[in-house]
Order: structure tokens, then C-alpha cells, then sequence
């Protein structure tokens, strides 16, 4: 088998079993990892947004970008570079965010509730498909967020240095965050396996170029499978997982930190697999990335932070009990943002 | 030789592959595509090799330069 599949696969099994593994020690069901929810906890642990149940400076998210740049500086592939359509990045982010969290999770997640049974994740996995579909006819004619150029020492390493500082204050003055007592946020493993976990994760995805996105995208648009390998390494150690644990129960209802409506399920995640693939990769590539010194990946970052401010703030993210009015407005004008950034951004070569 | 040269640097993939797989869709028998990133580099040397497409690279600060050809 080539090297790269197997980095590729190694990816995904590590982080499978990683989930697992975090679920067991104490974060929220099915929720191992997800890049949407620990950056909306992080939001609301910063108090950009005051939902009491989802606050909590999640450490996976840290150790991931701090893991990145370990092992991207060690391989000498740490390149602050940036510029390429900052601020069309920041609205995609936010665009992408609005339709995690009427799904509720990330491209991670929902492979990781499949792992679990979850069969409303099956519907959003479809849709996702559907999603990054779109995005490819978009990338075929011609659209481009333009290059980037390289950056100063400094610019690529803002990110990772805040979220270091962000874990330092969290760690020796937690008093001065929001904290969940009840709820997802108050759910979570001890912190330094936490981070641990993160770092491990984050230096592995650097070195395989780890994309829930390019998983199918790439499949599309050249026929190259090899990361479809890793995509489905996830899923399958997931359910094994599970299975051996007990913890695997397929249904529709009474999932953990998810909701029903089938229809929405399916159009949240088709918004996040369009919006990904204009960004260029999946969120967790997009953290990665940030870790690597790319500064329109960190820019990224931070929208994905403040969309999940104005999705709790106006009353957009789903919850257990079924999507919003206002979420299902706002996945709609989603789609209407996406085509008029792609319009916006069409350049033919040819 | 051949003159075309697909500038692919600074852009993110899957970019760098589109434009390389734009380019070689008439047969063409060679080709030059810069890329600055070692992600790009591994796409489009991977994506190349695929379609029969040999491929020398040179380093040059940091940029790569991908040379194509038709085996």
C-alpha cells in the first residue's frame, strides 16, 4: 500500500480510537471530537455568547493547532503564508458554522455519530455529499479566493500563540471564563489528556493532510480515493469501537446531541460540505492549517468562533429538541451567500 | 520544449490540481507548475503520475518547481 494511504488510514484510526476515547473519560456522546462544537464551547467560554450549556475552553481544539505546528516546525513545513481573500473567508467560516450547528457537529462528528448508530447523521453524511458535489462544479468553472503570499514569522504564529495563551489562563485562572455546569459544556474529559489527546491528533493530521472535505471532493474531481481511505477508517473504528463498548444503538430518535428533522439535517450539512470546499478544506483542515502558520486558515478560525457567537446569540443552532425558526432562515440565506461568493469569484483561465 | 507553465503558488489545494488538470486536458506532453506548498507538491505529483505524467521537481526557496512530462 503507498505511504500516504497509510498515513491516511493511521490518521483515521488514531482518531477514532482517540474519540472513543474521550467520550469514555467524559465528553459528550458521540462527541470525541467535533471541530464546530469545542469552538463554539470556546465562544461561549470566552463569552461571545451566553448559552449557560455549551461554555467550556476545550482543549482538543488547543492541543490540535499547538500539535500542528510541533510537527509542522519539526518537518519543516511550519510556512506562514496569507492574504488570499481574508474577509470572504471570515463570512464563508460563519456561513459554515450556521450550517454545523443546525446539523450539530462538524464533518468529524458526523462520522463519529455514525460510528454510533445515528442514523440522522447517515441523512446529514448524504447531504454533506450533496454539499461538496456543488462545490466542485464551482471549482470547476473557474473560482479562486486568489493566492496567498507568504507572511513574516510573527503573522503565522498569532494563532497558535493565543490559543497557547487561552490554554494558560484557562489551566491557572479558570475563574476568568464561563463554564458550563450543566449540559455539553460541563461534559469533558480531564484536560491535559484533553490536550494531550489534541496535540497527538493535530501532528498526525499535518502529516497525512487530513480532510473530511477532500475525502469526497477529490474522489469528484480527479478520481484519487486516497483520502476516502482515511474518511472511512474513522467510520469503521468508530463502530467497532462502539460495538465493543456497547455504546453502539442504531436509531433515528434519541441520539446523543442531536435532533430528528431529517430535511434540515441533510440541508445544514450540504451548507458546511459547499462552504468547505470554497474554504479549501473541512474544519478541522482549517485548524490544522491555522497551525501550520497559515494565516487565512486562522482567519478562518476565528470566523468559525464568531459564527457560533451569532448562531447562539440569535437563536440559530439547533438543540436535542429540533432545529430554529431563525436557524432554518439563516441555512437558507447560507446557500444565497455561498452563490454570490462563488459568482463573486469566478476567474477563467482558459 | 514546452512553455506552458501553470503558476499555482500561494493557492490552496485542491487549486494547483484543477489548474494542472485544466492544462493537460488537450494531451499536452509537457508542462511546468509552480507550487510553494509541499501539500501542492505531493497533490499535483500525485495527481500527474496518475494520468502518466512523469515528473522531475527542484526546489528553489522554498517554490517547487513540477516538471511534466508525457511518459
Amino acid at each position: 500500500m503507498k505511504k500516504r494511504n497509510i498515513w491516511v488510514i493511521l490518521t483515521g484510526f488514531v482518531i477514532g480510537v482517540a474519540a472513543l476515547a474521550l467520550t469514555e473519560l467524559g465528553n459528550p456522546g458521540n462527541m470525541g471530537f467535533c471541530i464546530a462544537c469545542f469552538i463554539r464551547d470556546i465562544s461561549g467560554a470566552l463569552k461571545l455568547h451566553s448559552a449557560e450549556a455549551v461554555q467550556y475552553v476545550r482543549p482538543e481544539i488547543v492541543g490540535m493547532i499547538l500539535g500542528a505546528t510541533i510537527v509542522s516546525i519539526l518537518a519543516k513545513e511550519f510556512k506562514p503564508r496569507g492574504g488570499s481573500s481574508l474577509m470572504t473567508r471570515f463570512v464563508l467560516a460563519i456561513v459554515v458554522m450556521v450550517g454545523a450547528l443546525m446539523f450539530l457537529g462538524c464533518p468529524l462528528r458526523m462520522m463519529l455519530r455514525i460510528g454510533g448508530g445515528d442514523l440522522n447523521a447517515l441523512i446529514g453524511l448524504v447531504g454533506f455529499i450533496a454539499g461538496i458535489f456543488v462545490g466542485t462544479l464551482w471549482l470547476r468553472g473557474g473560482f479562486t479566493l486568489k493566492r496567498a503570499y507568504a507572511q513574516s514569522l510573527t503573522e503565522g504564529s498569532v494563532l497558535p500563540a493565543a490559543v497557547a495563551v487561552l490554554m494558560a489562563l484557562a489551566a491557572f485562572l479558570p475563574s476568568l471564563f464561563a463554564a458550563s455546569e450543566s449540559g455539553p459544556g460541563s461534559a469533558h474529559a480531564p484536560i491535559l489528556i484533553s490536550l494531550g489527546v489534541g496535540l497527538v491528533v493535530g501532528g498526525l493530521c499535518q502529516r497525512s493532510r487530513f480532510c473530511t472535505v477532500a475525502a469526497s471532493r477529490d474522489a469528484m474531481l480527479f478520481k484519487d480515493f486516497s483520502m476516502l481511505w482515511g474518511f472511512l477508517a474513522v467510520i469503521v473504528t468508530s463502530i467497532a469501537g462502539n460495538l465493543i463498548l456497547g455504546k453502539f444503538h442504531l436509531s433515528f430518535a434519541d441520539q446523543p446531541v442531536a435532533h430528528t428533522d431529517g430535511i434540515w439535517n441533510f440541508l445544514g450539512m450540504a451548507l458546511v460540505g459547499w462552504g468547505s470546499v470554497l474554504l479549501g478544506g473541512c474544519p478541522l483542515r482549517q485548524v490544522i492549517l491555522a497551525g501550520e502558520g497559515n494565516s487565512d486558515a486562522a482567519v478562518t478560525v476565528t470566523g468559525f468562533l464568531v459564527g457560533a457567537a451569532i448562531c447562539h446569540n440569535f437563536g440559530l443552532a439547533s438543540s436535542a429538541k429540533g432545529p430554529t425558526a431563525n436557524g432554518m432562515i439563516a441555512v437558507i440565506a447560507g446557500f444565497v451567500i455561498l452563490a454570490v461568493i462563488g459568482l463573486a469569484n469566478r476567474e477563467r483561465t482558459v | 520544449m514546452n512553455m506552458d507553465i501553470v503558476d499555482a503558488r500561494g493557492l490552496l489545494c485542491p487549486e494547483p490540481v484543477v489548474l494542472t488538470q485544466r492544462a493537460i486536458k488537450n494531451g499536452t506532453a509537457a508542462l511546468t507548475v509552480l507550487v510553494d506548498a509541499v501539500a501542492a507538491r505531493e497533490n499535483v505529483t500525485r495527481f500527474a503520475a496518475s494520468r502518466g505524467y512523469a515528473v522531475s521537481v527542484s526546489e528553489q526557496n522554498g517554490e517547487f518547481k513540477l516538471e511534466l512530462s508525457k511518459k
